[in-house]
């Protein structure tokens, strides 16, 4: 491993269905300024930028040169990144080598998407390949039906405990000020209401499409000492990469099961010497897009044993007051700008930490945390925080 | 496996699959552009915002100096005549252009402002353009919020 790297500033927007008043560089110099401000820092500070979103959805050739004054990228070493998903991670993660790596002291990592500037379903429909795909592309939300159907049937999961994951998302992002759907639900049985999309996911079982950025500076442990109170350690990154092509092998009907998660996971913990997961860790922010990918993740990241997510929620452990909390900001299902999404992940897991979570602040001490990414067909992003090394 | 023939790349049986992809965007203008846009369609003003840290005039305005990173907000009105910079003469047609070729694009310093402005130069043959050049703007009739509000920039009558 390299130097160590801490998270010493935090910025976000608040996430909203539609922006029309800023443009891109204007959307994101709010999460950068928010930044630099909770670092107490100017942009001089910052040696490096790296920028990142889901490219082909805002219709933007070069979306990082729009940007290079207002993102601080102008004059300095920055890069654009890709990695569909998980990009709001790759961004983290090019900033903790470059730091880690000791080529810079500092690093500004910023994860966005401005939904409302063009059709997210219609490019994901350049995912299928041409041969294969032609005439099935319909975005996302097919995948994670078919998901949550083989969910049920393999696990004895009903819809009732996808609608307790709703219920718990919501009491969250209700408490968080960024968060973009507040629905303030009072039971399940609203969620079991809601109309089919795409069957079985209900309209209440899916997250919204926002709009917003989030920024994070990452500073070596020298820098880091000196000008934070509160710097939030990142112990470790890992990334793990997927085919489309797999359903049907590895136990896996849908090719949807987050085969990359268990594998990445696996690594992660034991590089770490994570034994006993749950006693280990405090706390995660995972990256559900829907409520029965967050009762699949659990699983696939050991927090329970297989088929046994559901069980959890059922417990409510991982509730904000729980044994094991998990998404006390609301997550992804209620606030999803795709190529911040992974970045708010980390931001929110290292708020915990800090204990500035404010209302969303878990009820036990969190000293780690685990944040994760999830892209196109299942890749993995994986972050491990602590408050200290 | 062997490698395909000549006939065979010819379109008998290597196939190519035939795509396009078409998706609307809707592109905010943003918290300046659309003061820019404003002024320009409602009162033919050209508006450009200063550092008063830098003392540098943005047309177009930005709302972040590159200089200094400060937020700017001091819009100010600069002129309608400017310098040319330098220009190009462009023969070819994309879809995208509004005029047909023949077309002059030059980057004008409008008068008070530090930066130059991108734009298309009209009434006068390309052989007859020079860097350095006087230019004045000539704005459309009906205009709808865009930066073809301003139809074209014209050599200036001297004085």
């Amino acid at each position: 491993m390299g130097n160590r790297v801490a998270i010493i500033g935090i910025g976000q927007t608040h996430f909203k269905s539609k922006r029309p008043d800023v443009n891109i560089p204007e959307m994101i110099n709010e999460a950068v300024r928010a930044a630099l401000a909770d670092a107490e820092m100017e942009i001089k500070g910052i040696e490096a930028v790296f920028t990142g979103n889901m490219e082909t959805f805002e219709g933007v050739c070069h979306p990082d040169h729009w940007m290079a004054v207002e993102s601080g990228a102008f004059g300095r070493p920055g890069m654009k990144v890709g990695a569909a998903g998980t990009t709001g991670a790759t961004v983290v993660d090019e900033a903790f080598h470059m730091v880690a790596a000791g080529v810079c002291d500092t690093a500004l990592a910023i994860g966005y998407q401005k939904h409302d500037q063009g059709n997210a379903t219609g490019a994901l429909t350049t995912c299928c390949t041409p041969v294969w795909g032609a005439g099935f592309a319909v975005g996302a939300m097919q995948e994670f039906a078919k998901q949550a159907l083989t969910y049920m049937e393999r696990t004895g999961a009903r819809e009732e405990h996808a609608a307790m994951v709703r219920l718990k998302a919501d009491y969250g992002a209700c408490r968080n000020p960024y968060a973009h759907l507040r629905l303030g639900l009072s039971s399940i049985d609203e969620i079991l209401q809601s109309a089919y999309l795409v069957w079985p996911l209900r309209i209440l079982d899916f997250c919204p499409q926002s709009n917003g950025a989030c920024a994070l500076i990452l500073a070596s442990e020298h820098v880091a000492n000196r000008l934070s109170n509160k710097p939030v350690w990142i112990a470790d990154m890992i990334t793990v990469h997927q085919t489309q092509f797999r359903a049907g092998i590895y136990e896996d009907l849908t090719g949807r099961d987050p085969y990359s998660q268990e594998v990445a996971a696996a690594r992660l913990y034991k590089r770490n010497g994570i034994t006993d997961v749950r006693r280990d860790i405090d706390l995660a922010e995972i990256y559900e897009p829907s409520n029965w990918q967050e009762m699949t993740t659990y699983e696939h990241l050991y927090f329970c044993e297989k088929g046994e997510g559901w069980k959890m929620v059922e417990k409510h452990m991982t509730d904000i007051e729980g044994e094991f909390p998990v998404n006390c900001s609301g997550g992804v299902i209620a606030t999803n700008a795709i190529g911040a999404t992974p970045t708010v992940r980390i931001a929110e897991a290292a708020l915990q930490i800090r204990g500035d979570a404010g209302e969303r602040q878990a009820t036990r001490d969190i000293k780690t945390a685990l944040a994760t990414a999830l892209g196109s067909t299942n890749w993995t992003i994986l972050t491990l925080l602590r408050r200290s090394l | 496996m062997e490698g395909w023939t000549i006939e065979q790349l010819e379109g008998k049986d290597v196939f190519v699959i035939e795509g396009q992809v078409a998706i609307p965007n809707n592109y905010s203008a943003g918290i300046v552009g659309s003061r820019f846009l404003v002024e320009l369609r409602d009162n033919c003003r050209i508006m450009g915002i200063r550092c008063p840290k830098c003392d540098r005039c943005y047309v177009p305005p930005k709302s972040t100096c590159m200089e200094c990173f400060g937020q700017l907000t001091e819009f100010v009105e600069v002129g309608k005549s400017g310098t040319l910079l330098t220009f190009t003469v462009d023969h070819h047609t994309t879809p995208v252009q509004t005029a047909s070729p023949p077309n002059v694009y030059g980057i004008i310093k409008l008068d008070g402002a530090d930066t130059g402005l991108l734009h298309l130069i009209g009434e006068v043959d390309g052989k007859a353009v020079k860097s350095g050049m006087r230019l004045e703007a000539v704005f459309n009739e009906e205009r709808r919020g865009s930066i073809l509000d301003i139809k074209y920039f014209r050599p200036a009558e001297a004085g």
